[in-house]
């Protein structure tokens, strides 16, 4: 403990950090919150000193939009779908990638290189990856085909609407797991990997002098020593797949959807997104509250399991 | 199980690409192990002991020579087929199961006509258990045990699957003073009731030769002395062995022979029949002085140590390699601590010569 005489000098170094992050990180959290509870919000009327019924209407409405509904699935289904997904990969690479030698930082680098890649750019990629240009009314006639169909048709299979107009439903989803956990690989490659290394050798010594077999020694040994890493990719991937939204303007655009139906892959956030420009504050700061009411119960539930899987 | 190793040799490629330089960590190493026995591999560290161990594991692979246990040879076996228990330095409990979840491990993963149903792994676990006595603890984690406790789970757990060779490596080196001597005294009747031949590694001599029943001494990966600990302490081959065996330590002097008498600086203490002119290295063991005021080595008495049953003389001498020389000699001989000179006789059969240039013995007749 710093002698109190000396205390401030300790306050005056942290003020810099203090002062923006209250009014920039604080004071937008506790306007939020009341900006949810003020009825039928406006920004511009505000500033005229106009007053507002407190209540909780902005909640019900947002709970109230069909179009919430389709966020808060879409949301769901996505999390669910690319974060298990994303970790079960990420820890065979991981694991692969620690059992050999030769080529294994050059490697590391290449799994690594995607997160340093700015998420729209990459979603452009995979955009045009999948995308289909002039495609006539038969649907099997097109003046270019993505690099996915030509993969597919080389194959003897049939080409299949990914992204654009009149794809199906599922066909989206399909893509955009792709690209969330291709996206979420590399941070989590790096840190099971990181986990993976500070494991002791001698464990797996000690299983070797007691004749294990290799997948035993995989299930037994190393999945529960890397358990606290585990639960960590897993939860942050939880929080990050309820925050999806950028990657799907990086593939459909703002306009969240294949062309002639959009909004169709809207997420919670990009729903926050869509209802300030009406500057309905009110509204967005509500649907943020119930994001983070969920994300908050998610991850408390994570953690409630985590307690009997992960062994520090 | 007897256990024969010819010409073991491990040899590492050299770290530095550049220079190129080999390690050569064991060398040429040649021992047969008798059945039953417990065996000490003693050494300063680097000296190729562990290398040697995690070899007769099967975890590290020899440059050359062969291992055999009994008439099989193992050397190309692979660890798991060679049915060896190694107890880690630090034990190596996975520390996510409970003692008994460590100690089923090696049962859970036999296969084939060795697969033992659950009831009789969960037999043989509680007796390996109860052989350690900590059949107790059989729910703990190894993180809620002490050091000592961990050590008998890694014991049991090596044990459990009936290994024809136990290998232990360093085992008292990470438990406390009165821990140690406890354990020690365990490894030694753990051995003696499971009767299966045990070899260890220690760096600490008092360690190996109190609970052997041979110790093998190694210096830069080669064997100096193989024998039963107190004939290696009484007879040691060369200084080095001299030097690492016995506390406190062995005394050593320059000294030369002239005319068969062994001298100590102007000194003639000793007639060594047989003995040729030269320049010698001498250890006198501590218990090898007598106070005696006729005696032939003048010493300058500095301190004297009260243990009880033996008092420890403190003295100096020109010629001692060591700054001080220690001897120890019976409580009832009273020493005039006035007196700035001391005088010893001493006991011929607690006298070794070295030569000067190589450092072997020197052997000379003792009437």
């Amino acid at each position: 403990m710093v002698d109190s005489k000396q205390q401030w000098k300790a306050w005056l170094y942290l003020s810099p950090a203090i002062i923006l992050l209250l009014v920039f990180t604080v004071w937008p959290i506790i306007n939020t919150v009341r900006l949810a509870f003020l009825e039928g919000y406006n920004a511009l009327e505000a500033t005229w000193g106009a007053t507002y019924n407190v209540g909780i209407g902005n909640f019900t409405k947002v709970l109230g939009f069909r179009e919430f509904k389709t966020c808060l699935v879409n949301t769901l289904l996505l999390t669910v779908l690319t974060v298990p997904i994303s970790t079960i990969l990420a820890l065979l690479i991981a694991v692969a990638l620690n059992s050999i030698k030769p080529l294994q930082k050059f490697l590391q680098t290449i799994f690594f290189l995607p997160y340093v890649t700015n998420s729209i750019a990459i979603g452009m990629v995979f955009a045009a990856m999948f995308n289909i240009i002039g495609l006539r009314p038969d649907g099997l006639n097109a003046d270019s085909w993505g690099i996915i169909n030509n993969v597919i048709m080389f194959f003897g299979g049939e080409p299949i609407n990914w992204i654009n107009a009149n794809s199906g439903y599922w066909a989206n989803i399909a893509v955009m797991t792709v690209y969330i956990v291709w996206n979420a690989l590399p941070f989590k490659i790096l840190i099971l990997l990181g986990g993976l290394q500070s494991i002791n050798k001698q464990y797996y010594d000690a299983a070797k002098v007691d004749g294990t077999p290799r997948r035993r020694v995989f299930t037994r040994i190393t999945v529960p020593l890397l358990s606290p890493m585990l639960a960590y990719v897993f939860i942050t991937g939880f929080i990050g797949g309820f925050k999806e939204y950028s990657s799907i303007v990086g593939i459909f655009g703002e306009k969240m959807g294949p062309v002639g139906d959009p909004y169709r892959l809207n997420t919670m956030v990009g729903y926050i997104y869509q209802v300030l420009p009406d500057t309905d504050y009110g509204v967005a700061s509500a649907a943020a509250l119930i994001l983070f009411a969920i994300i908050l119960l998610v991850t408390l539930i994570n953690m409630q399991v985590s307690k009997k899987r992960v062994h520090y | 199980m007897k256990v024969v190793l010819q010409n073991l040799t491990k040899i590492f490629p050299s770290r530095n690409k550049k220079s190129g330089e080999e390690v050569v960590a064991v060398n040429d190493f040649n021992f047969e192990i008798p059945d039953g026995k417990l065996i000490g591999l003693l050494g300063p560290s680097g000296c190729g002991k562990s290398t040697t161990l995690y070899m007769i594991s099967g975890l590290q692979k020899p440059t050359n020579g062969k291992i055999f246990f009994g008439d099989d040879d193992v050397t190309e076996l692979p660890t798991e087929a060679r049915g060896v228990g190694l107890v880690f330095q630090n034990y190596a409990l996975y520390p996510h199961m409970s003692v008994k979840q460590n100690i089923l491990f090696p049962l859970q993963n036999l296969k084939g006509k060795d697969k033992m149903t659950k009831e009789e792994m969960l037999e043989r676990a509680v007796s390996a258990a109860k052989l350690v006595q900590i059949d107790d603890l059989m729910e703990r984690k190894p993180s809620e045990l002490s050091g000592g406790q961990q050590q008998r789970v890694a014991i049991a757990r090596a044990l459990v699957k009936m290994p024809r060779v136990l290998l232990l490596d360093e085992p008292l080196s990470n438990l406390d003073a009165r821990l140690r001597l406890q354990t020690r005294e365990e490894i030694r009747r753990i051995q003696k009731e499971t009767g299966i031949t045990t070899i260890f590694v220690t760096h600490d001599q008092e360690e190996a030769m109190s609970i052997s029943d041979m110790i093998v001494v190694m210096k830069l990966g080669v064997v100096q002395q193989i024998g039963a600990p107190q004939d290696v302490y009484d007879n040691p081959v060369n200084l080095f062995v001299a030097k690492f065996l016995g506390t406190p330590p062995i005394n050593v002097f320059e000294g030369r022979v002239a005319g068969e008498k062994l001298y100590i600086g102007e000194d003639a203490v000793l007639s060594v029949p047989g003995v040729a002119d030269q320049e010698v290295y001498i250890g006198i063991r501590p218990e090898g002085f007598e106070l005696n005021e006729n005696g032939q080595l003048h010493c300058k008495l500095k301190n004297v140590e009260v243990m009880g049953r033996d008092v420890s003389i403190v003295s100096s001498n020109d010629a001692s390699l060591n700054s001080i020389i220690r001897s120890i000699i019976n409580a009832d001989n009273k020493v005039d601590l006035s007196k700035e000179d001391i005088t010893f006789s001493l006991k011929v059969h607690k006298v070794f010569i070295f030569n000067k240039e190589n450092e072997e013995r020197i052997y000379f007749e003792v009437n």
